[in-house]
């Protein structure tokens, strides 16, 4: 589904910040990204949602090169990747159902169609009845469950997490990750970025470790 | 057996570059209802922010009103000139000595030019009575103890003399006659006038260009700090996998309703210039006796105005969205 292979990433005057890192996530498995601040965790997820580009190695999703994408296709690559942020990204000025619908109504469908996937996946994440909020009066908690909500509700074969409970508590973080593992049992391939080593070590899934841009273990 | 193994070529990426999801009709709706969406999203967030819409709009709106505005002004003074063109008339203005009897004998002989069309005698009386009326010295004129005006024989020669140096001939004869004191074409003024109007259009014109220019950036800098309010909308849409177009149409059609909005104002400044006008206008035409009639902005014009506005809105923002969305990258 996700395979690098021996991809490097040098920004200008930074150096070398991935350096041939090769690995590959079959379809429905769950991965932890772990490592240290700057290992590269955030640059490597930023070459999966086509933010930046590689500089050597190839980034292969679901069999297609990301770096031979021509600009306008990457709207449509994003579309197949679900992503989560650490601060949950969210249109404040929008309702909870307004946030959730907004990959639905970027793809053109029509009014039913995003209504019902909308109540399915503000369901899925245990949100329903709150469509009519807005994120603001949500706590940190149900946010990322919207953002999540937003993430899945276009049911792509992937779903990539910054961080998405480096803003909450111990026990919410579980309940997060718990949802997670609900997509993956459905054939979602997920990939988190963690440095929540406690955390990842009680779940039973593979880790991939990042240090100083070289993937240490995996 | 030779296999023959077939290399892939330059091939297209398979990613989908159409509207995905739901069948064809279903496709065309929710087109349809992205465009209603960014329509009335567009203007909702114009009502929203009520008082620099009103600003900007306004602005807007004098700068189109000032063209068009004199574009109307032009085109009014046109309808006179042209009205003048149509007479090639001549005006006798006859010695003070020459009594009304004998101005009437020689307007009879006049008429039996075969050239003439119409011959029409103005005595002292008339000629005072028009000038007390549309001088504004009226009163002084009643000071006087004698009418120092003479009296004047307007001659309107057939229109099929068209040719200019039978009209010159014509003045000539007019002007040897012992009873004139002085003759003139009205041709002579009217053909100053059209240079003058000509030089006149042309300056519109071109003041029109730099306010519509002005118009375009104007458009252009509010789509900027509008793009620039809704830093964090675009960078989210963009993260879901929005088209550029998706991103673009709610500023353009914000672009639209500026532009629109600001053509709708200017033609109610227009207008209503237009009419403050109308009355002093209309007394001064009346000088000319031609059925002339302040002329406001038509149907066309008016639709020309609306478009016009409407599309430098839309192109307004559409340069900025052209060169500053692609700075806009999500981090």
């Amino acid at each position: 589904m996700l395979k690098f292979d021996n991809v490097s990433m040098r920004y200008p005057g930074a150096g070398d910040v991935l350096r041939n890192v090769s690995f590959h996530l079959e379809r429905g498995e769950m991965a932890f990204l772990t490592g240290h601040s700057g290992a590269g965790k955030s640059t490597l997820l930023k070459l999966i949602a086509v933010i930046e580009r590689c500089t050597r190695g190839r980034v292969l999703l679901d069999g297609e090169n990301l770096n031979q994408a021509k600009d306008r296709q990457v709207p449509y690559i994003r579309r197949k990747v679900g992503l989560i942020f650490q601060d949950y990204k969210l249109l404040q000025d929008r309702t909870v159902f307004d946030n959730v619908a907004l990959p639905l109504v970027i793809a053109g469908y029509g009014h039913h169609e995003v209504s019902r996937r909308v109540r399915a996946s503000l369901d899925k994440v245990g949100l329903l009845g709150k469509e009519k909020k807005y994120p603001l009066v949500l706590s940190g908690g149900e946010q990322q469950r919207v953002g999540i909500a937003r993430a899945v509700v276009n049911k792509p074969p992937l779903i990539v997490a910054d961080e998405p409970t480096g803003n909450l508590d111990p026990e919410l973080s579980a309940e997060i990750m718990h949802l997670f593992e609900q997509f993956q049992q459905v054939g979602v391939t997920i990939l988190i970025a963690s440095h929540d080593i406690s955390l990842i070590a009680q779940m039973n899934h593979r880790i991939l470790k990042l240090d100083h841009g070289q993937l240490v273990a995996s | 057996m030779k296999q023959v193994n077939k290399k892939p070529g330059k091939q297209e990426p398979r990613w989908q570059t159409k509207i995905s999801g739901g069948n064809f009709v279903d496709k065309f709706h929710a087109y349809r209802n992205l465009h209603a969406h960014a329509l009335f999203s567009s203007l909702g967030r114009l009502v929203a922010s009520r008082f620099s819409s009103a600003m900007t709009i306004t602005v807007l709106a004098i700068a189109i009103s000032l063209a068009s505005g004199f574009y109307i002004l032009v085109a009014n003074l046109q309808q006179l000139a042209g009205n003048l063109e149509a007479s090639n008339q001549i005006s006798l203005f006859l010695k003070d000595e020459i009594s009304e009897a004998r101005a009437n004998k020689f307007a009879n002989t006049i008429r039996q030019n075969p050239d003439i069309q119409d011959v029409k005698v103005i005595t002292k009386e008339q000629a005072l009575a028009e000038f007390q009326t549309y001088s504004g010295f009226g009163d002084a004129v009643k000071a006087l103890e004698k009418n120092p005006l003479p009296v004047v024989i307007q001659v309107l020669p057939k229109n099929s003399l068209k040719n200019e140096l039978v009209l010159e001939t014509l003045l000539d004869d007019f002007k040897r006659s012992t009873e004139v004191d002085f003759a003139q074409m009205d041709m002579q003024w009217v053909k100053r006038l059209q240079s003058i109007m000509d030089v006149a259009r042309c300056g519109v014109t071109i003041l029109s260009l730099l306010l519509g220019a002005g118009v375009l950036f104007i458009t252009a800098n509010t789509i900027r700090l509008e793009l620039h309010n809704r830093r964090d909308e675009v960078v989210i849409a963009k993260l879901v996998g929005a088209t550029n177009s998706f991103i673009h149409r709610p500023f353009l059609y914000g672009g639209f309703w500026i532009g629109f909005f600001s053509g709708v104002a200017a033609w109610f400044i227009v207008t209503t210039i237009m009419l403050i006008l109308k009355q002093p206008i209309e007394r001064l035409s009346g000088l000319y006796d031609d059925g002339f009639h302040v002329l406001f902005l038509g149907f066309t014009e008016t639709l020309a105005l609306l478009v016009i506005s409407s599309v430098l809105g839309v192109v307004g923002s559409w340069i900025v969205l052209h060169f500053q969305l692609r700075q806009l990258k999500p981090e």
